[in-house]
C-alpha cells in the first residue's frame, strides 16, 4: 500500500475530530483545495485506510442508563470454548461490544440495561447461561471521562 | 426519553453502517418521503439518540498495531486525586477511552500504540507516572466486535 504523507495524516486528524464537517472546511484547515482533499479522502477510502463513517448512538437517550463491562475467563480445557461462548454472546441484544484478549481476561462483554432490575434479569437469565464461563467480574460505568477513539496521528 | 418505532430502528441501523447516508438515499431505501425521513433524523438528533458520526480508520494500516485495555486502581482516593488523575490521563494522546468504573478497578483505559515496545514506553513513561496510580492490569486486544445493541433486527 502507498505510504500516507503528512497531508493525508492532517486530513485524517480533522475528519477524526469532526466527521460531518463540510469538505470545504476540512480542506481549508488542511491547506488544500476542496478537490484535492476529496481526492485524497476518496483514495484513502478506496485503499481501506478509511473503513467508513458510522453514527454514534447514545444509549442513555433511549433509556439505557446502565453500562456494565463484564470480564470473562473461560474454561480453556474445552477446545471450542471461545467459539461457543462468542456465538452465544452475539445472540444477546443488550451486548453491544465483544472483545477478546491476551492476558488475564479472555473476553470482555459490554452490556447495557435500563436499570438494575433489567440488568439483573439479563445477567441471570442470559449471561450466566453462556457456555464455558470459569470466572466473571463486573465493572459498572460511573462516568465516561474520555471517549474519542481518535488515533494520535 | 425517546421511544423508537420500527422505522427509527431501521434508520439507526442504516446510519450505524453508513453515517453519511443522506435523507434522499434513506427515503428511497425505506420508501418514504424525504421530508419525513429528515424529520425523523432531526428528532433522533434533538433527542440525543444520534450523537454525531465517527470515522472508522484501519488502525493497523496507520501503524497502530497494538491496542491494550488497562484496569487501574488508584493508590490514594479522594476528590482531588480523582480530578488530578483524570486531568492527566485524558491528556495522553495514546489513551482513547477513560471510564470511571465501580468494581475491582477504579478506571478502565483503552490505549493504542505502534507495537509492544511502543506500548511499554507509554505504560512506563505516561501511565505509571500518573498521579495516584496504583495497581495496573493490562490485557492486549485480539479482536474487537461492535454489535448493533438492542436496536438490532
Amino acid at each position: 500500500m502507498r505510504q500516507l504523507d503528512d497531508q493525508d495524516r492532517r486530513l485524517l486528524r480533522f475528519v477524526q475530530a469532526d466527521a460531518l464537517a463540510p469538505i470545504g472546511e476540512v480542506a481549508e484547515r488542511a491547506g488544500l483545495s476542496a478537490a484535492q482533499a476529496t481526492r485524497r479522502l476518496d483514495r484513502m477510502e478506496a485503499e481501506g485506510v478509511i473503513k467508513g463513517y458510522g453514527a454514534v448512538i447514545q444509549w442513555q437517550a433511549l433509556g439505557y442508563a446502565l453500562s456494565v463491562s463484564l470480564r470473562v475467563t473461560l474454561d480453556k480445557t474445552v477446545p471450542s470454548a471461545f467459539d461457543d461462548f462468542l456465538s452465544a454472546a452475539r445472540d444477546i441484544p443488550e451486548v453491544d461490544e465483544i472483545q477478546t484478549f491476551l492476558g488475564r481476561v479472555d473476553v470482555r462483554l459490554n452490556v447495557i440495561a435500563r436499570d438494575m432490575a433489567h440488568y439483573q434479569g439479563i445477567y441471570r437469565s442470559r449471561i450466566l447461561a453462556l457456555p464455558h464461563i470459569a470466572d466473571i467480574e463486573a465493572l459498572m460505568l460511573v462516568s465516561e471521562v474520555k471517549d474519542s477513539e481518535s488515533l494520535p496521528l | 426519553m425517546i421511544e423508537l418505532d420500527d422505522l427509527d430502528r431501521k434508520l439507526l441501523r442504516a446510519l450505524i453502517e453508513d453515517g453519511r447516508l443522506g435523507a434522499a438515499r434513506l427515503a428511497r431505501r425505506f420508501d418514504m418521503s424525504q421530508p419525513a425521513i429528515w424529520r425523523r433524523i432531526r428528532r433522533l438528533e434533538e433527542g440525543g439518540v444520534l450523537a454525531g458520526r465517527r470515522v472508522r480508520l484501519d488502525k493497523e494500516a496507520l501503524g497502530f498495531g497494538v491496542t491494550v485495555f488497562l484496569g487501574i486502581k488508584l493508590a490514594t482516593k479522594g476528590r482531588v486525586s480523582l480530578e488530578d488523575f483524570e486531568r492527566a490521563v485524558t491528556a495522553i494522546p495514546e489513551v482513547q477511552i477513560v471510564q470511571h468504573v465501580l468494581g475491582l478497578y477504579d478506571y478502565r483505559l483503552r490505549v493504542v500504540a505502534r507495537d509492544l515496545s511502543d506500548f511499554e514506553r507509554v505504560l512506563r513513561r505516561r501511565i505509571m507516572t500518573l498521579p495516584g496510580v496504583g495497581d495496573v492490569e493490562a490485557n492486549v486486544l485480539l479482536s474487537d466486535e461492535r454489535r448493533p445493541g438492542p436496536i438490532g433486527g
